[in-house]
Order: C-alpha cells, then structure tokens, then sequence
C-alpha cells in the first residue's frame, strides 16, 4: 500500500502567549509543531503500512523550516519524506494549496492520502478535500475509527453530528482524520536516529510540474483584505459572596437575559 | 475556451465517458468525441490515461466578461432525514439581504426531501428552488452531492454561494470549489456586499477566534463560503410567499464511496454541541465522571447541550463528540457555562466567541475567567446543585 500523509507546521499555541492589550497571539519566537490532527494522520497512515504493508511518505507544502515537521514525523516512523517549498507558493490559499499537494501526490503515486480534519492556524478543513477532487479520487472527512482494510477496499466509521456513517471506498481515497481516530505514538530511540540522518527530498514548484498561474498568490481566487482584532470582552462580572449569594445574583443575570 | 480531443492520443478507452458528469462525451468510431452538453467542468482531463483531452483558450477573456454573466445569490438547503436543517434557513435570512443588495433573485438547491420542505423554503424567503428528488440523497454522500451542485452551477452561474458550515457542508463544498475553480471561504460568520466593487466581504474567525479576516475573491464566480451555523438570523417567514420549484432531474450520479449504514448515537441528554443556544460544559475540575450528571441535569433544565474540555475527554468521562476546543469542535451559544475548566487557550479558542460566558472555578487565576462574562469562584460541587434549585424553582417545576 502506498500511503501519503499531508501534514502541516503550525506555531505551537501551547507556547502562545495572548497580548492582553490587543488581544491578539504573540506569534515571535514561537517553536512549529506538527499540526495536532497531523500527528493522528501519520499515526493512522502507520497502522495502515502495519496491516497491509507497503510504505509511509510524509508531504509538507511550507517554508524550508518545515523540514524540522517531516523530520519529526520520520522520528514517529514513516519511511521517507517530501518538502514542497518554492517562493512561487507564498500567499496560497486552499485552492492553490491543494493544487500543488495533488501535484506532488500525483508524482509521487499513492493508493491513501491521509490528511488531518483542519490546520489549528487556518481551521478551514478545506484542503483535504479538494485534494481529493483535483486528484479525481474519492474522500471520507472527520474518519474516527478504520473498521477494515484489505487490498481493494477501506472500511471506516465517519464522526457526523447525530452519530455516524459506515463508509466504503475503494482504492485510491484520500481521508481526513479527528483526534478521536487514535493516539500518535511517540517517537523512538530508533525513530529519532533515523529522523537525525534521514535525507528530506525537497521539491519546488517546477518538480511537480506545478502550472505558475495555479499557485501562490496568482493561483488563489481569494484574498485575504484585511485582519483585524475581534473586540476583547470588557464586561466582566464577578459575583462574590457566599455560594447562595453568588448563585442568586447568577439567577438575577441570567433573568435579565431572558433566560429563565 | 474549449474542450479539445487529440484523436492521435486518444486509445478509445472510455475513461473519460464514465467520468463526465455531463454526458458530454460519446464515442465516435473509436474516438472520444465531446459534444454540445460540454460544461467545461474539465473533469475529463484529469482522468485521461493519455493526457489526449486539453483545454484550449481562444485569448483571455477580461475579469468584466466573466464575472458579470453570473447572477443571482444561491444557498445550499441541507437536509437530514428529509428535514430542511435550520441552518438553511439562516443562510435564507443572510442571503436575502445581500440579494436585496444586489437587487438580484435568492435560490436554494434542495436535495432529497419532500416537495412540501421546497415550499417551506420558499416561505422563508426563497425565490426559486432547485429541488432534485432522488433517493440517492437521503443519506449524505460527497459524491453525488458535489457532482450535481457543479452541473447546476456551471449550468446557472450564481454569482454568490453559501452552505452551512456543517459536517456535510464543510465535507463536500471544497470539492466543488475546487471543480469549478474558485474561492472557498470557511466558516464565515458575517457576510456583506462592498458597496463599491459589489463583492462579497467574507468575514470568518481564524486561529481559534483570536484574529478575524475580511476573505474576498474578486476574479472568481461564484463566491462561494461555508456560514458557521447560529450566528445568521433566520429570514421572515411568509407563508403567502410564492415562488417556483424547478424540479431537477439527476441521472449518472455514480459513486466510489459507498454509505454502507448511518448510526444514530445519543449519550443521555442529546443536543447538537454547534446548534445549542446554551452549553453546559464540564472539565478536569469535575473530579469524577459523576461530575457530568450534575452538567447534564443543568444542560436538560435548560435545555441546552453538554460539553467539555479535552482533560475531560482523555480522562475518558465523556465521549470526544462533546469536546469543545482547538481538537474538538468550535461552539458559539448565547450562553456557555464552564465549570471546573481552568481555560488553556486550546479551550478558549473553541468558545470564546460565545455570548456569555459563565466560569465557575475554585482557582480565582485561571485563565477561563479572562473571557468570561460572569465568574463565580467557588465549588462547582456548591454551586451547581444550588444553581439546579434556583432554576427549578424559577421555573416552578
């Protein structure tokens, strides 16, 4: 089974700090981690190369630091890696993003694409799947449990609001994952060895044979106009007292809330 | 700019037949042959072995031309069970305005349901339906759901397209945004037309809610945007509002993917996390998985929905479904009541733009206080069964 998994470098909000005048996140000095939902993408793309065999390539569409993300995926165990990074891609949105990753997915040849359900940055959830349409293959979103897999079909249970679905795809089907699916293993002595050595092939847009009018800033059809600060909440109330106090003055609130 | 065969390449192999959502292609002597049906949707390229199927373009047309032949606001009226989702009728609310601002027809794309739920959407402000009654739609299905919203809008050219952002919204929408080549906006949470240049302004929450940004796409059509669910008010409803249904008909909707069995899964007191008006959450302070009766016995009194923290999720007291935060789900209710959750940013960035929020907490420090409307610092083990005595009485039962 050839197995890619998408994954993305996102500041570590752990480490984020909010300004508490602005409110906004102090991003400076911030280490990048793996994207959360990534790490159950590669832990799932693990236990799939451990059912049926085959080999795990870890993709990221990113800044040259990027590489320090696919090293640490190679740490938990997958087999190779790529980088797809070029100036030309700067400024993508999901549209010209997904492009480029299917282009990359296209050359390197794949029978599951396993994505996390969204970025912690972004949170758009986009990406995953429209992959899967400029790759013409089929996709199954918000995956939280792998039922069955065999050499010609994957059989999984999809997270909806009211419960779930029982999917059945054949191959090639891209995925996106939710935490629920499993737990990332953690790197091992051996892992980290191999991460140290490993040699992470770097593609830039002329290696996939990227079209230039569908990346970067070109290639997206939307734009960001401008970013500002959600207004900080100013209307604190603490109601102090005894308990029967606190609850009562609660109560208060909430019937002028015309909650009660 | 068409679709064209090269003959030299093509083997005859009829990839591209079955991948034509138009019925655009046939054979001819031996030949793929693209016919009048065509609907530039370029599908066929991709699935050509022999790289045979090109597009070709005959010279740029001006971002005018292409923009100005799309019309009209469209929004997508998803159904569960064959009930419209009440989300629909808040993209209905929101997408009236901007038709009116545009001076322009408002239209939903129905599909599945009944003919009596396409009447219902015209009463809350539809001005045309695009209903396809299939059975093939009573259970979501990525597939055929982008496969026949890209015929329909390739074929009308709406020049605005909204969907809740929903699981089902935010799972099929990108594949047609990607299909028909233009912008995706997720999760929006406040739409408007820029006066001077007639786009849409897409505001949507990015990193948790920490940062907000105005998205536009002005050389695409349509402009499309998922619209979180809540935050739209519902439009007027009229029940002497006429309007017409256009029954659309679906032949080859094929599928890979195959929805082998839908599961119901209720736990105790069910309400939607992202469509509660109020959310009764419990975390690490709790304790104890017992601690959740007391969450649920709130959440039912008031009728709202239980959640909770990631500590309590991975301490196993509740299932992930009621997780609310950077892993979990993004919530906005009018009111969200923490309790016993200190607030690490993962957890305030999937709630904080809640109406009210109200944190109890022993620790006078924690962070979950810095965005809360009204704390309480004490025992949640106090409080709360006080809290349930009060509304009891308030509410005489």
């Amino acid at each position: 089974m050839r197995i890619i998994v998408c994954i993305k470098q996102v500041p570590d909000t752990a480490e984020v700090r909010i300004n508490p005048e602005t409110g906004t996140l102090i991003r400076e000095g911030v280490p990048g981690i793996i994207n959360p939902l990534d790490l159950h993408a590669i832990e799932a793309g693990l236990y799939i190369k451990e059912k049926t065999g085959g080999k795990v390539t870890v993709i990221s569409m990113g800044p040259p630091q990027a590489e320090s993300a696919l090293r640490d995926a190679i740490a938990m165990g997958a087999d190779e890696a790529v980088l797809i990074s070029d100036k030309a891609f700067a400024g993508s949105d999901t549209w010209a993003t997904a492009y480029a990753l299917s282009m990359a997915i296209k050359k390197i040849g794949a029978d599951i694409i396993i994505c996390g359900k969204q970025a912690i940055d972004g949170d758009t959830a986009q990406v995953g799947p429209e992959t899967a349409e400029f790759l013409n293959i089929p996709h199954i979103s918000y995956v939280r449990k792998i039922e069955h897999i065999d050499k010609d079909t994957i059989r999984v249970q999809r997270l909806m609001d009211e419960g779930y679905d029982v999917i059945e795809s054949p191959f090639p089907v891209l995925f996106t994952v939710i935490k629920e699916l499993n737990e990332p293993r953690l790197p091992s002595l051996k892992g980290k060895m191999a991460a140290k050595k490993a040699v992470i092939q770097k593609w830039n847009a002329a290696d996939i044979g990227a079209s230039e009018d569908n990346i970067g800033i070109k290639g997206s059809p939307t734009r960001v106009k401008n970013v500002f600060t959600p207004q900080a909440r100013t209307d604190r109330k603490m109601l102090e007292g005894t308990p029967e106090q606190q609850v009562e003055a609660l109560i208060q609130e909430l019937r002028g809330l015309k909650c009660l | 700019m068409s679709v064209k065969v090269n003959i030299e390449k093509c083997n005859g192999c009829e990839e591209c037949i079955k991948s034509c959502p138009f019925d655009a292609i046939e054979l001819k002597e031996g030949k793929a042959f693209i016919n009048e049906y065509c609907q530039m949707c370029m599908t066929c390229l991709s699935v050509c072995p022999e790289g045979a199927i090109y597009e070709e373009t005959e010279g740029k047309q001006t971002k005018n031309q292409q923009t100005s032949e799309y019309k009209g606001v469209w929004i997508f009226a998803e159904q569960r069970d064959g009930k419209v989702a009440q989300v629909a009728y808040e993209l209905l609310g929101i997408g009236r305005t901007l038709a009116n601002d545009l001076n322009t027809e408002l239209s939903a794309v129905l599909l599945g349901a009944s003919e009596n739920e396409a009447q219902e959407l015209i009463k809350w402000g539809a001005d045309k339906i695009y209903h396809v009654k299939s059975d093939i739609f009573n259970t979501f299905n990525d597939e055929p759901y982008s496969k026949i919203l890209i015929r329909l809008i390739l074929m009308h050219k709406p020049e605005i397209f909204l969907s809740g952002a929903t699981p089902i919204g935010r799972s099929f929408i990108p594949r047609v945004a990607a299909r028909i080549k233009t912008g995706l906006t997720a999760d929006c949470t406040s739409l408007k037309i820029d006066k001077e240049t007639g786009n849409l302004l897409q505001i949507r929450p990015a990193f948790g809610g920490n940062i907000m940004a105005t998205i536009i796409c002005p050389d695409k059509r349509p402009q499309m945007a998922t619209v979180r669910p809540r935050v739209m008010k519902p439009g007027n409803y009229d029940s002497n509002r006429k309007g017409e249904i256009i029954n659309v008909p679906c032949d080859n909707l094929s599928s890979r993917t195959k929805v082998i069995e839908t599961v119901k899964e209720s736990s105790g007191c069910f309400v939607n996390l992202q469509e509660a008006d109020i959310i009764v959450s419990g975390g690490r302070g709790l304790g104890d998985p017992k601690g959740f009766k007391l969450i649920q016995e709130l959440a039912e009194l008031l009728g709202g929905a239980v959640g909770s923290s990631r500590a309590a999720v991975d301490e196993g007291w509740i299932p992930y479904r009621h997780q609310v935060g950077q892993t979990g789900k993004t919530v906005c209710p009018k009111i969200y009541i923490a309790c016993g959750i200190s607030g690490a940013v993962q957890h305030l960035v999937g709630m904080q733009s809640s109406d009210i929020i109200i944190a109890i907490n022993k620790n006078p420090d924690a962070p979950i206080f810095n965005v809360a409307s009204y704390g309480i610092v004490g025992d949640l083990y106090e409080i709360l069964p006080l809290l349930i005595k009060k509304i009891k009485e308030e509410k005489g039962i």
